[in-house]
């Protein structure tokens, strides 16, 4: 029982974490329609950048930390957005999702040839240990790092429902057209999405790292996660993305522990086919009307 | 909600023009076919092992591209699993052949039918969904595939792989060696390309056009959707099993790695850099993912993120993949030679 409930816990940090990338993922889709196959090189490379800044620049890690997340959100939020984005979505959807997927190699390339090919430690923000709650003992990590994914989705959720600015950027998601004539700036406002994901990025990555060290190659899992928890909870939704995260990684923790380590990756593929046929719009998501 | 942000949908490629146009132009890409064999045949002739093994991979490549050109390009079904279906080709004919010495034909005929029938399997409940519910399907089907190849290893071999495969043999003449079999592999190409051609002339293909560009106007006009979304998807499917049959005797070595979802990520690249719908777009986009980086070997470890760098600026420069650049170019060159008003619909 104990066992279980530590299983259950490691599976909600690792499932925040793939809330927030799979939240970012969400409200680009919303606003922009572009589909970032990237996303999780979005999460792998913001942990590379703060280690070079410490390896290659002498700075102290928190000076890194602020430095890393400055750039990645300049060049791979605002930079992405006006470099590839502006000039792709007039095409449709798909060449810009496979324009992201040559983004994704040339960051994973890119962090494997100009930083390291070895996965390299990370230090933790959090103190290591365990602490014993009802008899339970809990990694201190995995609970700080559920409560600081959990405050920046709520912070994230109070912007987007309580603020101008927030419901501005609502309203674009949901209508751009009406949105425009509402005069409401659009296009700022898809801008501040694309500076969002790539911010949750930063924080997903600063959180990640530490425990599974970071890889050139951990775009792969992470993203592949990112989508599953996307699809499953429901696309067009925050809470969505959350509840979809959340529910990935428990499952994923689970497999790991009580199926096979060998076929883990399958049990949460079974639930996401699982979802398409039973509830295809995902677990919290809203029904799309068709389009004709 | 996509009136600002994508106001306009894709322009179409040219095989969803008007009819009068079709014929024409579809025969170019007959004469373009059957010099393109003539000339591969031929060309690698003093090229050494290496350059005819390239110029193979590359044919072999276009195959399964083609494939997915059918399903994305003409029938308009995102599919990520192209490279899995590849692998269940190579797999099935590496296993029948060094197992239970099956001969070459009946294996790449097996291969084409297990993935023909995988597709249907696998797009039945998808499609029964909604058309776009296919993509996520296929990357679930796509990792799962994977992972069988990797953890079976009493089928597989697992992560060692299957080696000894051996190369097929033509009216008693071995092909053994690089250049025999790369003359082999010209003629099958060939031989899928044509089908596919007459494939897309034929009332098959003008209704596979019709589902891509308004599947419910389709329906209304009495084409039968779930049915054709299902045939595209099969046939496309038992193209990456024919290109997997070629593989094997190629390389005579596999493993899993090679049909990892990021493989079929890479497929699904060529279809776009080469110009979805495009009948000659697959050769184009497969040249560019298979040949680029072997040019690009003077960049030592960089190779990798070069081509990542050309192919998304390639994209940027223009979203219609390589052969809508030729063809904008193209129409630019007409208009200015003042042919162009008189024949818009070439």
């Amino acid at each position: 029982m104990a066992e279980l409930v530590a299983y259950i816990v490691a599976g909600l940090a690792t499932g925040a974490i793939y809330a927030l990338a799979a939240i970012g993922f969400t409200l680009v889709w919303q606003t922009s329609q572009t589909i970032n196959f990237a996303q999780g090189e979005y999460v792998m490379l913001p942990a590379i950048l703060i280690l070079a800044g410490v390896s290659f620049f002498g700075l102290p890690l928190w000076a890194a930390a602020l430095l890393g997340g400055l750039v990645f959100v300049a060049v791979f939020g605002a930079g992405f957005k006006i470099a590839v984005v502006d000039p792709m979505i007039r095409h449709g959807v798909l060449p810009l999702a496979i324009a992201t997927m040559a983004l994704a190699i040339i960051m994973k390339e890119g962090a494997k040839d100009f930083f390291s090919s070895e996965a390299q430690t990370f230090p933790s923000p959090f103190p290591a240990g365990a602490v014993d709650i009802l008899g339970v003992s809990l990694s201190i990590q995995h609970i700080a790092i559920i409560a600081v994914a959990f405050i920046a989705i709520g912070m994230l959720q109070w912007f987007v429902s309580r603020t101008r600015t927030g419901r501005q950027m609502q309203a674009t998601a949901q209508n751009p057209g009406v949105a425009l004539i509402l005069g409401i700036p659009v296009a700022r406002m898809v801008m501040l999405t694309f500076a969002i994901n790539a911010a949750l990025a930063v924080l997903a990555s600063v959180l990640v790292s530490p425990l599974y060290l970071a890889k050139f190659s951990n775009g792969e899992v992470i993203g592949l996660f990112a989508f599953i928890a996307a699809i499953v909870g429901g696309f067009n939704q925050v809470r969505g993305a959350l509840g979809g995260g959340l529910i990935v990684g428990v499952v994923d923790s689970l497999a790991a522990a009580y199926i096979s380590s060998s076929y883990r990756l399958a049990v949460p593929l079974a639930l996401l086919v699982l979802i398409i046929l039973i509830k295809p719009e995902g677990l919290f998501g809203r029904r799309e009307e068709r389009r004709i | 909600m996509t009136e600002v942000v994508a106001p306009s949908p894709p322009p179409s490629p040219p095989v969803a023009r008007a009819a009068s146009g079709l014929s024409r132009r579809l025969d170019g890409v007959l004469l373009t076919l059957i010099a393109g064999a003539v000339l591969l045949w031929f060309l690698p002739v003093g090229m050494g092992r290496y350059g005819t093994y390239v110029l193979t991979l590359w044919l072999v490549t276009s195959i399964a591209v083609m494939g997915l050109n059918l399903t994305l390009g003409i029938a308009g079904l995102k599919s990520l699993a192209q490279a899995a279906f590849m692998g269940i080709g190579a797999y099935t004919t590496a296993i029948l052949g060094t197992k239970f010495g099956v001969d070459w034909y009946s294996c790449f005929l097996m291969s084409g039918l297990l993935s023909f029938a995988l597709g249907l399997l696998l797009g039945f409940p998808a499609l029964r969904v909604k058309a776009h519910y296919l993509a996520f399907v296929t990357l679930a089907f796509a990792t799962l595939v994977w992972l069988v190849f990797r953890n079976e290893q009493w089928l597989t071999g697992g992560t060692f792989g299957i080696a000894n495969i051996a190369r097929p043999t033509l009216f008693g003449i071995r092909t053994d060696g690089a250049l025999a079999f790369h003359r082999f592999v010209v003629v099958v190409t060939l031989v899928l390309a044509l089908a596919l051609w007459w494939l897309i002339r034929s009332p098959w293909g003008r209704a596979f056009l019709a589902l891509r560009e308004n599947p419910i106007r389709a329906a209304s006009l009495g084409v039968d959707i779930r049915a054709y979304t299902l045939l595209a998807f099969a046939i496309g499917s038992a193209y990456g099993g024919f290109a997997g049959a070629l593989y094997s005797p190629l390389v005579e070595f596999i493993d899993p790695s090679p049909f990892a979802l990021s493989a079929s990520f890479m497929l699904l690249l060529m279809v776009v850099a080469g110009g979805s719908g495009y009948q000659l777009g697959p050769f184009v986009g497969a040249l560019v993912a298979v040949a680029l980086p072997e040019w690009l070997r003077f960049t030592g470890g960089l190779y990798l993120i070069v081509f990542g760098v050309v192919v998304l600026l390639l994209l940027i420069a223009c979203p219609q993949g390589i052969l809508g650049l030729a063809e904008r170019g193209w129409n630019a060159l007409r208009a200015r030679l003042g042919a162009g008003a008189a024949e818009p619909s070439r």
